[in-house]
């Protein structure tokens, strides 16, 4: 495994080697421990201004990233689309120019625009955090993922993972088939065909129309979000028969072993791609990956924004 | 402090593995003799060295008192006073300690002392936990330089040096190599 920590930008889990990932997972487990701690805060970051810009709307995912570097010792700015200038005409790269101007030193980023953390961190000094770009990456999401896994079931490589959903629009869905294969897990997406295109199995996946057939032999299955605000109409007839040919309801979730991981990245559509009562069971790890997306981005936050980019 | 590997031709051996042996022995009676009761003790390592050293030393507790003092880990790097100032950084250990530390005694355990940061950062580590009834500091090496107010409660060897030269512990367990320290003539 490596031993070191090289990068000052997180972009995307594509450019990131197994040693790299496995690294970051390894670093995560040591800031899990330090919210057990009676001061939950560490001075890591101490000095450092971290500025969440977030263009799309999020909340988890922002919260998540100032609580991260809260307990890091940073301070943090947040902006969004509405309070910036960005709505007044100014350019991605003139808005970050001057959060460059004001010392910053780490930007977390969230643009509906794939590329867009990488244009960045390419002009500027502070590190970047890409924190979901369009239908590209989200690699924190698929690196707390990967965390919950492998805290639940001691290893990944090996595991069949199946990602169930609107994969075509989720960058969630790419950042973790990414992760998985390099980490040696067999992935199988399901889905509707206009959202789950063959084209996927060029990555090296499997691909699936028929959910019953692939829930038994499932290790872990991964619910993504419909996003409704993403969605156009052709892609499929409507809510209620995605809920009757691929939603997770309680009946077909009998068909999953019972050491099956249900995992979501949240937020639920309770009722559409999950039933309440499974979202809320025993297999169910959704809040896991919520803690877990805390130890990951402090993890994250820690090691990009720790290191030297003189 | 770590030390960066360098090849053992061009250095002087300072310690051999009976040397360590009988050095962290008069360490454990040292702790015993200073720290009654022992069932309020910590040994505290930082990694890799100090925790496997931390681990002999509780063993060596044991075969002299027949008790077995509790240990911990305490990883200093998310405390550092470099922040920002290294190219790489080094993967960061999860630490553990026996809680409450309140009324407990820790003793932080590391190979080799230099400057004193990082017992900086072991006791603001420390102090994130809780508020032990003391702490102490044990080393294999004491190699002088210090930076910081901090000494040593029990030390294996203090050994002079100049800050050119360079200290080597190699232990088998960390190290896969036999137990030796080595002092470096060269950097």
């Amino acid at each position: 495994m490596t031993t070191r920590w090289t990068r000052k930008d997180l972009l995307g889990l594509r450019e990131l080697s197994a040693d790299e990932i496995n690294f970051v997972l390894e670093t995560a487990d040591a800031f899990k421990q330090v919210g057990t701690r009676e001061i939950k805060k560490v001075p890591a970051l101490r000095g450092k201004t971290l500025v969440n810009f977030f263009v799309e709307p999020s909340t988890r995912t922002r919260i998540s990233f100032e609580l991260a570097a809260f307990r890091l010792s940073a301070d943090v700015i947040n902006i969004s689309a509405t309070t910036s200038s960005l709505t007044k005409g100014e350019t991605l790269k003139d808005t970050a120019r001057n959060l460059e101007a004001l010392h910053a030193d780490i930007l977390v980023l969230r643009h509906s625009s794939a590329g867009a953390p990488q244009f960045l961190a390419n002009r500027l000094k502070a590190s970047v955090i890409n924190a979901g770009d369009g239908a590209h990456e989200h690699p924190t999401q698929a690196l707390l993922d990967l965390y919950t896994i492998r805290e639940r079931r001691g290893k990944i490589a090996g595991l069949h993972v199946v990602i169930i959903g609107d994969i075509l629009f989720s960058r969630v869905a790419r950042s973790n088939i990414f992760g998985l294969l390099k980490l040696g897990a067999r992935v199988t997406l399901v889905g509707p065909s206009t959202l789950v295109p063959r084209e996927f199995e060029k990555l090296g996946v499997e691909v699936s129309h028929k959910i019953d057939d692939v829930l038994p032999k499932a290790d872990v299955v991964n619910l993504l979000r419909i996003q409704h605000e993403r969605q156009r109409r052709e892609y499929f007839p409507g809510l209620g028969e995605y809920v009757r040919l691929f939603g997770l309801t309680k009946e077909r979730a009998k068909l999953l072993k019972p050491d099956c991981l249900i995992m979501h990245p949240g937020p639920i559509n309770r009722g559409v791609e999950i039933d309440s009562d499974v979202a809320d069971g025993l297999q169910s790890v959704i809040l896991d990956q919520v803690t877990n997306g805390l130890a990951v981005r402090m993890a994250v936050l820690y090691l990009c924004g720790g290191i030297s980019t003189q | 402090m770590k030390q960066t590997k360098q090849n053992p031709q061009a250095a002087v051996p300072i310690m051999d593995a009976e040397a360590i042996r009988r050095a962290l022995r008069r360490i454990a009676h040292e702790i015993i003799e200073r720290n009654p009761p022992l069932e309020k003790l910590v040994l505290a390592g930082i990694p890799s060295r100090g925790v496997e050293i931390a681990r002999r030393i509780a063993a060596f507790i044991h075969e002299i008192e027949k008790i077995d003092v509790e240990t911990g880990v305490i990883d200093v790097a998310m405390h550092r006073d470099d922040v920002g100032k290294r190219p790489e950084l080094p993967l960061v250990h999860a630490s553990k300690l026996p809680l409450p530390l309140e009324e407990r005694t820790i003793i932080i355990v590391d190979d080799v002392l230099y400057t004193g940061r990082t017992v900086r950062a072991a006791m603001d580590a420390i102090n994130s936990f809780g508020r032990p009834a003391r702490i102490q500091l044990a080393v294999l090496i004491d190699r002088g330089h210090r930076e910081l107010p901090i000494r040593p409660d029990y030390v294996g060897k203090n050994l002079p040096t100049a800050t050119r030269e360079q200290i080597q512990v190699r232990l088998q367990e960390t190290d896969n190599e036999a137990d030796a320290v080595w002092l470096g003539r060269e950097i």
